[in-house]
């Protein structure tokens, strides 16, 4: 008769009782005051450590350069680069897909794991929202740099005006354009809505300039219920509407290539592939700025080694799907039918970029193992440079999308085996990542970088929680 | 074009793929013919393109960097014997002039973000130079690579005064930061339309001429109006069952005519005719 088994048999009770008093590591120390946390973040506004200068400096001396690049370009023609005619985009759309990559991971933070109510995002989804929309501006900026006129850029957007010339919306980059700017807006408008209580309490202990800029940007926020209660809903929908926002932006960067002719680019995986893409080397990128504001602001407490440690999971896992997806795309071309395709797929792991395909494969196929042993998760410098690595893989990546399919693609007269980018492409590049540190940094100087109204929260619960648990 | 016109008559503004004998309804469609037997690799054709369309010669530094602008260029191909191996064939190689081959579903005119490229009721992809922002998005998915960009501005450099007084004064000089290509020598046709127009009649066979075809000294180039059955460009289609509307031809043995990339679905305007060869000797 008994072919069910009693589960709860007295031994497996004792058990249970035992696993559930082992100390597991907080995300966050439960004795943290809130008057504290507030100081310590509002004291990452006033004296950061010396680093911060360093940083600083070095990123607006980068951008100066890049500044300078841009100039010599505009006023000497695209031909300053040594883009040539196969050649025609060279590193400018590989670094604007690198940027635009960037930034899913900031919404995938803020608004899936809000969505899904993942605590341990809290201390750190604020600046990687941040990291979202500076990255999303510096991609905003490629593709205005990449553009042969740029001071006619607005052609591309959908205006009235009195010829009702239109764009042409069959085009892919009219749709990248539409959906950059939407979801730039819209991820600009979702870092500020979750700003605002964290803006009010700097309001309160600001003075001079700071306190009249707090004023303005919180909205008279006071603090009352019905207040708080239009505060959840609102950003609870900006969540809900960013979350398809952001897998959609990538999926039509990835027309851009899907759509056209190009061996290499005609895949029909490539969505969902430069999606992954993204997400991992936005997630590279977090764990990197993780490290540094931890370090520069004094953020120990904050963002402390749990939380960093489910990041790095999080990182992993989304490093191995995009290998997948990536074994995918190279069967799909290998057992397919299409000569070129393939030809092409040869040429870019032995051709003359090869070097381009194969540091990637290092440095994002084979590096993300190391995140497997300890040491690595948990010394920080080794854990900076492994980041770093992840993310100059991520931009190879991108790199070996489009250099080998320009060098060979149909036809043969036009294949190529000595382009080199020119310096002045190499300094719009650097200066790229100039721009993008250095407004991440003054960002994180002027406004909150830890979300201090939801590491309260997170405190209260973890507290109410252990006591429910009678600890 | 105004939005209602956009949101009703969207389906037709699509560029489509050509069915069958639909440019034969329309009273041009301009064609060519490119005999590869009779060609000798001379580069005339492109000189004469130099000439009449002012494009600019850019100098030995920027050739070798790529950023030529010859819209027509002779392509030199070796035989792949392996007896020859290490030696120059006998016959040479073998040369195919390459053009804008004016594809009726052409990938470029899809991807311009402006519609800067768009296709002109005569078969012609034509390019806006005014409304060009420089993307590059069309030579990028123009799989002959036959697009040109202005990397520089050429102009200042390649006619210095008094230089400019050679240019053709129907033909707009492009500036830096925009895309240009082979026009069939648009210029040529407007004012050959316009003339048969003011007459009342339809443009003669023979009457226009671009000017590679014009100055081609064996005669390689044939160039027409395919929706006029007795012109050159057309029979010569008919006699090589080459159908425009077709992507993969019925083709006979002994016939030479092809067109490049038919399988693209690109549905080019320029049939090429086959160097015949004597394997045995």
């Amino acid at each position: 008769m008994s072919h069910t088994v009693d589960l709860h048999t007295p031994e497996d009770k004792d058990i249970h009782i035992e696993r559930k008093f082992v100390p597991k590591p907080l995300d966050i120390d439960r004795e943290v005051s809130w008057a504290k946390i507030n100081k310590d973040v509002l004291r990452s506004l006033e004296r950061p450590r010396p680093m911060f200068w360093v940083i600083f400096v070095a990123a607006l001396a980068l951008f100066s350069f890049g500044v300078y690049c841009e100039i010599y370009q505009y006023q000497n023609g695209m031909g300053a680069a040594d883009l040539n005619n196969p050649q025609v985009w060279g590193l400018y759309i590989a670094t604007f897909i690198f940027w635009i990559g960037m930034g899913h991971s900031g919404t995938l933070l803020s608004a899936l794991l809000h969505i899904i109510h993942a605590d341990w995002r809290k201390p750190i989804y604020r600046y990687s929202e941040a990291m979202t929309t500076f990255s999303l501006l510096t991609a905003a900026l490629f593709v205005l740099i990449h553009l042969g006129r740029i001071w006619e850029f607005y052609y591309v957007v959908a205006y009235p005006n009195e010829r009702w010339v239109w764009p042409n919306f069959s085009s892919p980059l009219v749709w990248d354009a539409t959906a950059i700017g939407t979801y730039l807006t819209s991820s600009l408008l979702f870092l500020y809505t979750g700003m605002v209580p964290d803006l009010a309490i700097c309001r309160d202990n600001a003075r001079g300039v700071r306190k009249k800029l707090y004023t303005f940007l919180s909205m008279g926020w006071q603090g009352t219920d019905r207040q708080w209660a239009n505060f959840r809903v609102t950003y609870m929908t900006l969540a809900c509407l960013l979350m398809p926002l952001a897998v959609s932006v990538h999926s039509i960067v990835s027309t851009d290539f899907a759509v056209s002719q190009n061996p290499g680019w005609h895949i029909t995986s490539f969505p969902p592939y430069f999606v992954l893409g993204a997400l991992y080397s936005g997630c590279a990128v977090i764990i990197t700025l993780f490290i540094v504001l931890r370090y520069v602001f004094r953020f120990e407490e904050y963002m402390t080694m749990p939380i960093l440690n489910k990041l790095i999971k999080m990182t992993f896992a989304i490093a191995m799907v995009w290998n997948y997806l990536n074994l995918i795309e190279y069967a799909t071309v290998w057992y397919g039918d299409n000569e070129v395709a393939k030809a092409q797929f040869i040429y870019k792991i032995t051709g003359t970029y090869a070097p381009v395909f194969w540091g990637m494969v290092l440095c994002s196929t084979v590096l993300p193992f190391a995140l497997l042993i300890k040491f690595v998760r948990t010394h920080m410098p080794t854990l900076l440079v492994v980041s770093l690595l992840l993310n100059l893989g991520m931009w190879l990546e991108r790199v070996q999308i489009i250099t080998p399919t320009f060098a060979h693609s149909q036809y043969p007269w036009t294949w190529t085996a000595n382009w080199f980018p020119s310096w002045v492409q190499w300094g719009i590049v650097a200066g790229s990542f100039g721009w993008f540190t250095m407004l991440f940094m003054l960002y994180c100087k002027i406004f909150p970088a830890i979300s201090m109204y939801e590491v309260k929260e997170m405190v209260h619960d973890q507290s109410k929680m252990l006591k429910a648990r009678g600890q | 074009m105004s939005l209602s016109n956009l949101i009703k008559n969207w389906s037709t503004l699509r560029v489509k793929r050509p069915y069958e004998d639909q440019y034969k309804d329309k009273d041009y469609k301009w064609a060519m013919v490119i005999d590869l037997d009779t060609c000798t690799g001379c580069n005339a054709c492109t000189t004469a393109c130099y000439a009449e369309n002012n494009l600019p010669v850019v100098g030995k530094e920027f050739f070798g960097k790529g950023q030529a602008m010859h819209w027509i260029r002779i392509e030199r191909y070796w035989g792949e014997n392996e007896e020859m191996e290490g030696k120059f064939p006998d016959r040479g190689a073998q040369f195919l002039p390459m053009l804008c081959q004016q594809c009726e579903a052409a990938p470029c005119e899809v991807v311009c973000p402006v519609g800067a490229t768009h296709h002109t009721p005569d078969g012609l992809n034509s390019q806006v130079y005014n409304r060009c922002v420089g993307s590059r998005y069309c030579s990028a998915n123009c799989p002959y690579k036959v697009r040109y960009f202005n990397w520089w501005q050429y102009p200042e450099r390649a006619w210095p005064n008094p230089l400019e007084q050679q240019l053709n004064p129907d033909v707009t000089v492009r500036s830096k930061g925009v895309m240009e290509k082979c026009t069939f020598c648009v210029q040529r046709l407007t004012e050959a339309k316009n003339r048969a127009r003011t007459e009342g009649r339809r443009v003669a066979d023979g009457e226009v001429t671009t000017a590679c075809a014009q100055a081609c000294p064996t005669s390689a180039i044939t160039f027409g109006n395919l929706a006029d059955d007795k012109s050159e460009v057309a029979r010569i289609w008919a006699r090589q069952k080459v159908d425009l509307a077709k992507d993969k031809q019925d083709k006979e043995e002994d016939l030479r005519g092809y067109r490049i990339f038919e399988d693209l679905r690109t549905y080019p305007s320029i049939v090429y005719m086959e160097r015949v060869r004597n394997f045995e000797a």
